[in-house]
């Protein structure tokens, strides 16, 4: 079952230039990214496993993208995201996730 | 920015300028022409070559070697033009550097001007400069280099990793130190980065030459070596004047001989570091200029303020004998 969540989960997978564009988006709206993991990709498994801290002083797409490679080649068989958290006071809340990465096989949700 | 935080959908305003991806043009016929000129004025390379003839005073074969790039990766973009391999597609020119040079002489400012160069031309995509040494390096224990390297780098992506004294990165006394970790994956990222990543190692001369000595492979991987050599006695008086322009101070014609006279002699004494020598000695000559108009009291023009006098700069122990016969 292809599981659907965060944003553009309804789009094919986006390429790594698709997630650049995007990454630079959310760099140029003064969002930190950070790149996460899960086997479990129940909606109210809020505990996403960090690959790494935030990645607060990052000001360029490239080095985050290069985290997501490396977070794949580490974890290819897990569900990976990269979230945009808006630190501006008044929002202090994540702006924007997607998926970059999910497993070849879906087994779909467990019952938590 | 005065976009109103909130949880509504705001719609982007315009972008600003430099960030938008650039749009990839048609190719142009065999028999079109590209003007050079047009080329220089678009990407605004000819303001900061100017400037770095302005504001820096003598390093000419530095000044050289930087026409000389900017002038191939124009070259490289005019060649794209045409669907010539070029910068995109032939994969992009290496453009690591090395800085060698004795204290004071420009290292790092020229580093922060290629930066921003390298931006205009359309080499690197931020242009950002992200000065590290060993300390932001090397780890202190087992396993905590390659993380501590690696931020770094990714740190410096799309702009110029700037090492100052890359030498202690190697310590040939210690073969178990983390050094030797750090320089691997740097020149890992160094081979497979070259888009993202421009490395500019800085150092003293003979030292970094020992590193490169030991470390073959990074030597072989840095382009461009550039030396910089050491002011004459008339770029550090031009480089004086200039230090206190920008500051708003001026020397009396007094002063002006009484500053080559100090510059001649500190010259020959030991531990002199070029521009950086002048820049405190312009520190100290503003203490006692401040400390003589407060000892003077009265009125004080525009003028008092702005001027420096010989005895600023006689008080200094560089004239020793003098001060302490007079």
């Amino acid at each position: 079952m292809r599981i659907t969540q965060g944003t553009f989960s309804y789009l094919p997978d986006l390429t790594d230039q698709e997630i650049t564009g995007q990454l630079g988006y959310a760099l140029r709206q003064g969002w930190a990214l950070s790149v996460e993991f899960t086997d479990d990709p129940h909606p109210r498994n809020n505990y996403w496993d960090m690959w790494g801290l935030p990645m607060f002083d990052l000001p360029d797409a490239a080095g985050v993208l290069h985290e997501i490679h490396r977070c794949r080649r580490a974890y290819p068989d897990s569900y990976i995201r990269v979230s945009a958290y808006d630190s501006r006071q008044g929002r202090q809340t994540v702006a924007l996730s997607f998926l970059v990465n999910r497993p070849a096989i879906e087994p779909g949700l467990r019952p938590v | 920015m005065t976009v109103r935080p909130g949880f509504a959908l705001s719609r982007p305003g315009p972008a600003q300028a430099g960030d938008q991806e650039p749009a990839v043009p048609e190719p142009l016929a065999d028999d079109a022409t590209v003007d050079v000129e047009t080329e220089r004025a678009g990407s605004r390379v000819g303001e900061i070559l100017d400037s770095l003839d302005t504001d820096l005073v003598g390093l000419e074969p530095v000044k050289t070697r930087i026409k000389e790039i900017a002038a191939l990766l124009l070259v490289d973009r005019a060649r794209s033009r045409f669907g010539l391999p070029g910068m995109g597609t032939a994969g992009p020119p290496s453009l690591h550097m090395c800085f060698t040079g004795n204290p004071g002489t420009g290292k790092t400012t020229v580093a922060l001007r290629m930066a921003e160069l390298l931006h205009r031309l359309g080499y690197l995509r931020r242009g950002h400069v992200v000065s590290v040494t060993r300390d932001d390096l090397v780890g202190q224990y087992v396993g905590h280099t390659a993380p501590k390297t690696r931020d770094a780098i990714i740190r410096a992506m799309g702009g110029v990793l700037f090492i100052d004294e890359a030498y202690y990165l190697y310590r040939a006394e210690n073969e178990r130190d983390y050094g030797q970790e750090s320089i691997e994956i740097l020149l890992q990222y160094m081979e497979n980065h070259r888009a993202d990543l421009v490395v500019i190692m800085a150092g003293y001369a003979e030292r970094m030459e020992a590193f490169f000595a030991s470390n073959p492979g990074m030597s072989s991987r840095i382009a461009h070596h550039l030396e910089f050599p050491d002011y004459s006695l008339d770029e550090l008086a031009a480089i004086g004047e200039l230090m206190l322009r920008e500051q708003r101070y001026r020397l009396s014609a007094a002063a002006q001989a009484t500053f080559r006279d100090y510059l001649a002699r500190r010259m020959t004494q030991p531990r002199f570091a070029n521009a950086r020598s002048v820049r405190n000695a312009l520190e100290r000559a503003r203490l006692r200029h401040a400390n003589r108009l407060i000892a003077a009291g009265g009125a004080l023009g525009k003028d008092d303020l702005m001027r420096l006098e010989p005895a600023d700069f006689l008080a200094s122990r560089v004239f020793g004998d003098r001060s302490r016969a007079s």
